[in-house]
């Protein structure tokens, strides 16, 4: 049985990320937000539940579509706002926006834009760790539609043959930008791929926060005592469009109807009654997280907007100072 | 003072690198080499990379710091650029850097965009260590420069050694330096050698050199270049014509203070490039010229390039696609109607 204050943090992050993107979806529909948005609405079970299997500082990476990975990752929900805005306090100082949102200080070592950029990279983490007999877990976020990117393959390879622990894990959310997974696989099943690599593989209902913890615990343990990379998939259903403003003309509303059925927040709801949560607590959950949202884009309203030249900062470490 | 060879000079900076700092590491194909069949070769590095570099780095430094890798260079750029993210220094061995296509995105797009992107907290102290140049007949897809492709992009660091001395001390600050550096090595350059110090100190990135002085004519030469650039400016002695070689040594950041000091002294300049010329080192520099040194000029600036080709495999068609020292002396030549 879970305690009680994991219980808080699951539930708090689910609404919260939930809240949020539906929050910024409205705005960006209303109003305008800079920049392209690629929000998460269905993956929140996902985030939340991987997270809640790592600790704070563990590493991770994960992609344009972060916003989820961010909040579960214990960004500041006030930078995470303002960077979207394009202000100046925001997470990236204003330089990365929705598709960047990514704090270092909590593990993360980037939000790519670039389909398969990430795990390459947390091989490179975990390779690290391995090398000084470090504790952190490493652990990379992708959708389906990475899987046939080479940059994948390169990095699960070499996990392998090097007998790396990280886990890759694949957020099978039924579409790779506009087209269907159940198009784009050539395996029977997404996760079939890791057997190129000998690569021990589970999958994994994506809608339900508990299973993926589970499940997450479990790789993790796997890993780190055989030394070795496991692949995780989780199935979802991507509500959202690949951005904001997609017609989503490729998602039919019969498809769309079944898949809410199992929509990850309506399961974790459903489920409360079995670890002891009450009614009451499931709207103090919602509370707590509305208004956490609230204040996040009260927040950023009011933040001021970097400077032009504020662009020529961090370019590099040292640089001589006239090419800036 | 011991004679090193630049091969020589890179392996040295490499151990010296190895020794100083526990956090750097080496990932390459075959940087060791004849991994599978350790019982047959004699040795644990059969190879040390194509060019024998890094031979004996693996034997002395073992198999967890020096790492033969597949030949999966977008899954090792990855990983180094995580690994330097997270507190080592890695340096990756780029076989030819023609292969860099297969490997851009983890330098322009996560290597050189972390630091900014995320917001200033990360940084990337990693170095690539490639192989460019043509004149080993060795085709279109093995003898390529590619210099402007990395110095194009912000955040990266480029440098291009020309001799021993340069190659030692330049390697040293790239591994120590805290953003990811590309350090071209050219292949026919390897086997030169000249003098270079034991204790030789770090030369700081972002330093070009005076490799003669001269009144009338400043030559910029590009890495080989250098070694054209002495010799038409020998032969130009007989024609009373004294030319000033400037080495630029690092293409980003770039020692425009010294171009420029040079130019307004001389008025006449020559920009010797092994690369194609359109969007090369040879266009940037000219044009860093005409915008800070355009009252000075006595003359247009001469840019003598490699012609816009793929680098051609038989060897008069190579030979006629290399900048030669006789182009150069032409040149000067007729800078100065001599």
């Amino acid at each position: 049985m879970l305690d009680k204050d994991k219980l808080d943090w699951i539930y708090n992050k689910l609404f919260t990320i939930r809240f949020f993107e539906e929050r910024i979806k409205k705005i960006a529909k209303e109003k305008s937000v800079p920049g392209y948005l690629h929000t998460c609405i269905g993956s929140e079970a996902i985030c939340v539940g991987v997270m809640a299997a790592l600790n704070k500082d563990d590493w991770i990476s994960s992609t344009y579509r972060n916003h989820g990975h961010a909040i579960a990752k214990d960004c500041n929900l006030n930078q995470i706002t303002s960077e979207i805005y394009g202000r100046s306090t925001g997470i990236c100082k204003g330089r990365g926006g929705s598709m960047h949102i990514s704090d270092f200080d909590r593990g993360m070592l980037g939000s790519f834009g670039i389909v398969a950029a990430g795990p390459p990279v947390v091989l490179g983490a975990a390779l690290q760790e391995k090398i000084n007999n470090g504790s952190k877990n490493s652990v990379s976020f992708f959708g389906d539609g990475a899987i046939h990117n080479g940059a994948f393959h390169e990095a699960a390879g070499l996990a392998k043959l090097w007998n790396i622990p990280m886990l890759f894990v694949c957020e099978n959310n039924g579409y790779a930008e506009a087209t269907a997974t159940d198009w784009h696989l050539n395996t029977k099943e997404l996760s079939d791929i890791s057997k190129a690599y000998d690569m021990v593989a589970y999958r994994g209902n994506g809608n339900d926060v508990f299973e993926v913890f589970n499940l997450t615990n479990k790789a993790l343990e796997e890993s780190r005592n055989k030394q070795t990379p496991i692949f995780l998939e989780f199935k979802n259903y991507r509500f959202s469009g690949q951005y904001e403003g997609d017609t989503q003309l490729y998602q039919p509303q019969e498809e769309i109807e079944n898949a809410k059925k199992n929509d990850p927040i309506k399961l974790a709801i459903d489920n409360a009654k079995n670890h002891n949560l009450t009614k009451d607590d499931i709207e103090t959950y919602k509370k707590n997280a509305l208004d956490a949202v609230n204040s996040a884009f009260d927040f950023a309203d009011t933040q001021p907007w970097p400077k032009g030249e504020d662009a020529l900062q961090e370019v590099y470490v040292n640089y001589p100072k006239e090419v800036n | 003072m011991p004679i090193k060879t630049v091969k020589e000079a890179i392996n040295d900076a490499l151990v010296q690198s190895f020794e100083n700092d526990k956090n750097v590491i080496l990932m390459g194909e075959d940087i060791a080499g004849g991994k599978g069949r350790e019982q047959y070769q004699g040795t644990q590095d059969a190879w040390g990379g194509p060019f024998g570099v890094t031979q004996g780095l693996f034997t002395k430094f073992g198999g967890e710091r020096v790492r033969d890798t597949t030949i999966a260079e977008a899954g090792f750029f990855g990983a180094a650029v995580g690994a330097a993210m997270t507190g080592l220094r890695p340096i990756v061995e780029l076989m030819y850097v023609d292969f860099a296509g297969v490997c851009f995105d983890q330098m322009m797009n996560q290597a050189a965009k972390v630091r900014y992107m995320f917001g200033g907290k990360q940084k990337v102290p990693m170095v690539v260590r490639t192989v460019v140049g043509a004149g080993f007949r060795a085709g279109s897809e093995h003898s390529q420069t590619l210099y402007s492709l990395y110095t194009h992009i912000p955040g990266l660091k480029v440098v291009a050694p020309y001799d021993a001395y340069d190659a030692k001390g330049l390697l040293l600050s790239s591994i120590q330096d805290d953003d990811p550096v590309i350090f071209m090595e050219h292949k026919r350059l390897y086997m030169t050698s000249c003098e270079v110090p034991d204790d030789l100190k770090p030369i700081p990135l972002g330093k070009g050199k005076i490799r003669k002085n001269g009144s009338d004519v400043t030559i910029i030469a590009i890495q080989r270049m250098n070694l054209f650039a002495e010799e038409a400016a020998k032969e130009l002695e007989n024609n009373n014509i004294s030319c000033e070689i400037i080495d630029p040594r690092s293409y980003s950041p770039l020692d425009e203070d010294l171009i420029y000091t040079s130019v307004k002294k001389t008025g006449r300049v020559i920009i010797v490039d092994e690369s194609n010329p359109k969007c090369s080192l040879a266009s940037e520099i000219s044009s860093l010229i005409s915008e800070n040194c355009f009252s000075d000029l006595k003359s247009g600036v001469i840019k003598i390039t490699a012609p816009h080709t793929p680098v051609p495999f038989s060897p008069p068609m190579e030979d006629f696609y290399i900048p030669s020292s006789k182009k150069i002396g032409d040149a000067a030549k007729e800078l100065l109607n001599a």
